[in-house]
């Protein structure tokens, strides 16, 4: 590391002794036989979850739209294999609360049959809206793990103009190789999928980062982009977290995101490389995404390596593809750093999911944390250039507003600090916390804000009702009164008419 | 001791003048804090504070006769925010904050009197007469005015059920 990243801030990050990928990362790519039933969650994305279409009992095929996309920011999903839909409902979430969430039951038939594709010869002919209509039809999101839907974020890039698409083949997450597997077995399939981005969001040129640990993918990229003048495929320093958007545009463009601001601010648009696979086979070939790599590893599983996951599989019928050694002791979806424990193996996979990791007890050694030695060292590891030791104590003490204004915002929770700490301080879980803390607190607000209005609109409601009920009143009032004043006149009328009646007899 | 009687007085008169044009001048219209109080307060003026509403509780809370605690709807947070406003410190023994609460019509008892509806300050409560009565969750502030109000015992409070959405990793126990 030199003297100028120690003076500009770009001294960041950690750098595991032993990144585990290997050798998980150089086994063949695996395609796992079709599960007995699937279930499809219908919110694998950033936004509104999508709405089902279909109904308990209905037969559905490979890529047959079963639920659509809600708002703007949303993305429909699609059936991953031909079968019965047997319920709509509730099935625990791959995330460490345990809670559920809703989703489609699919139980298969096997047949896997598939409803017709509409392929398209020349994606270059098409207007770049229709490009981001077929990105978003399939239901493409970032398949980094971030899962923001690709299609809107293409339009956010045509709209500011991005001069440079930045492609994420970081993958700096130990033990995961889905990424990298994508790149050494659909290397074209990535470098079309940049094409066309390109072409939808109208950016230039594209420069791929991919970290040095992986030369096979280097290498694998730099022959499919040979013949685009365009594409740089640019290795990029083995350091943890590298895949983070701001850390990759940072070292690739040399341009800091600012806090707060997308990396579309300072014209960049990041997206990851097994997004691009999943956008050359939607906008080309029309299918939908249905399936994905996902790396299986850890020291519980008897064959780790990628496989090709239909989504929706169970993670309990993933590992008994892949066959276990032992009973883990802990399961995660994603990455040992900033992956999600499981609360158990009958949680679905997700079109975010890149790996799944099945560790032994002996992967996971938990350590007492002990005081804070003010030593330093998460300041230094911290990517983002915060101070993590002076948020946590903040938080510590419950001053979520200090912690706050230390720029806790910024925190992408990838878990330097506390990988780095000597003290085995669980930073991530506080900083967690009070980000936790904070929402809740602007959600009761707003919450408090809202219930203020409709008290007031019942205080004036009732008064206005009130007020009706008067006017009625006095009208009825008022008409009766005149009523009776007619009956008075027509009845004096009567006697007046009996009387001169009477007088004439 | 005329000259002392006549500069006592020209100073009398002078201060008195001055302190006169000051309290004019200076003067505080009511107490500004009770309204930034009320700003802060559910504004749903549910009585469950025992007051005449959220004014009377803001005002009670300034002039030291209630706790900063005082108001149950607004719980832990709200009690927090009077404390930093005030400058007080904060007792909050006592006070368990149960999170979120709704309230829920038990369908089987329920008669379809009405009355709970009548009595919702937020108009949480919707049905008709003689029909079974459902509470938007949405709206509920979870202030229990109309479980009084129910004539069949129909009507409990209940945590609002927790979503992947409001869940948050518990504080760590630091040394």
């Amino acid at each position: 590391m030199g003297m100028l990243e120690m003076l500009n801030g770009a001294r960041w990050g950690v750098h595991p002794h032993d990144d585990h990928k290997r050798p998980a990362a150089d086994v063949p790519l695996r395609v796992m036989s079709l599960p007995a039933k699937l279930c499809v969650p219908l919110l694998q994305h950033v936004g509104a979850p999508a709405k089902p279409l279909v109904a308990v009992g209905d037969r559905v095929l490979r890529g047959e739209l079963i639920a659509s996309a809600q708002g703007n920011v949303s993305a429909p999903v699609h059936a991953p294999s031909s079968g019965i839909v047997t319920a709509i409902g509730e099935v625990t979430a791959p995330h460490p609360s345990g809670l559920p969430f809703a989703a489609i039951t699919i139980t298969l038939d096997g047949k896997d049959e598939a409803i017709p594709l509409i392929e398209v010869a020349d994606p270059f002919s098409l207007e770049p809206a229709e490009v981001s209509q077929r990105i978003a039809d399939a239901g493409i999101v970032g398949l980094g793990g971030a899962t923001f839907p690709s299609a809107p974020k293409a339009q956010l890039g045509r709209k500011l103009a991005v001069q440079t698409l930045v492609i994420n083949g970081g993958e700096c997450e130990p033990y995961l190789s889905s990424d990298d597997s994508v790149m050494r077995e659909r290397a074209d399939d990535v470098i079309d999928g940049v094409r066309i981005l390109m072409h939808a969001t109208g950016a230039p040129q594209a420069l791929v980062g991919i970290e040095d640990n992986k030369p096979e993918a280097i290498a694998a990229m730099r022959k499919a982009a040979a013949p685009f003048a365009t594409i740089k495929i640019c290795p990029v320093p083995a350091r943890y977290p590298m895949g983070s958007d701001r850390q990759l545009v940072q070292v690739l463009t040399g341009k800091e995101v600012p806090s707060g601001a997308r990396t579309a601010s300072v014209g960049v648009l990041v997206n990851n490389v097994s997004t691009c696979a999943a956008i050359h086979r939607a906008v080309r070939l029309g299918e939908p995404l249905t399936q994905r790599i996902v790396t299986v590893n850890g020291g519980a599983v008897a064959m780790p390596g990628n496989v090709l996951v239909p989504i929706g599989t169970l993670v309990e019928d993933l590992l008994a593809f892949v066959g276990l050694k032992e009973t883990p002791a802990r399961l995660v979806m994603g990455g040992p750093m900033m992956g999600a424990a499981l609360p158990h193996a009958q949680v679905p996979t997700v079109k975010g999911c890149g790996g799944i990791l099945a560790l032994t007890a002996a992967e996971i050694t938990v350590e007492e944390p002990s005081p804070c030695i003010r030593c330093g060292s998460c300041v230094k590891a911290c990517p983002m250039g915060l101070v993590p030791l002076e948020m946590a104590a903040h938080i510590n003490a419950g001053d979520y507003d200090k912690a706050d204004a230390l720029a806790l915002d910024d925190c992408l929770a990838c878990g330097c600090c506390a990988y780095v700490c000597p003290s085995h301080i669980p930073l991530v879980q506080s900083f967690s916390h009070a980000k936790g803390e904070i929402w809740k607190r602007a959600q009761k607000k707003k919450r408090n804000e809202f219930t203020k209005g409709l008290a007031q609109a019942r205080v004036e409601r009732l008064e206005r009702e009130a007020r009706e009920r008067a006017e009625v009143a006095a009208k009825r009032k008022a008409a009766r009164a005149a009523q009776l004043a007619a009956e008075a006149a027509a009845a004096a009328a009567a006697i007046e008419a009996t009387g001169s009646q009477e007088s004439s007899i | 001791m005329i000259a002392a009687i006549l500069s006592l007085t020209a100073l009398g008169l002078i201060l008195g003048l001055g302190l006169g044009y000051a309290a004019k001048v200076f003067a505080v219209e009511g107490n500004s804090l009770v309204s930034e109080l009320v700003e802060m307060m559910p504004g749903t003026n549910c009585g469950q504070c025992g007051l005449a509403g959220c004014g009377a509780a803001a005002e009670a809370v300034v002039e030291g006769n209630a706790a900063a605690t005082v108001c149950p709807g607004g719980g832990v947070a709200l009690a927090q925010a009077i404390a930093a406003k005030l400058g007080i410190t904060l007792s909050l023994d006592g006070v368990a904050d149960k999170g979120p609460m709704v309230a829920e019509v038990a369908e089987e008892i329920c008669i379809g009197c009405g009355k709970c509806m009548k009595h919702c300050a937020t108009d949480a409560i919707v049905g008709a007469a003689k029909q079974i009565h459902g509470v938007l969750h949405e709206a509920c502030t979870g202030c229990g005015g109309c479980m009084d109000d129910c004539p069949t015992g129909a009507i409990i409070l209940r945590p609002l059920p927790q979503t992947l959405r409001d869940w948050n990793w518990s504080k760590p126990a630091l040394a």
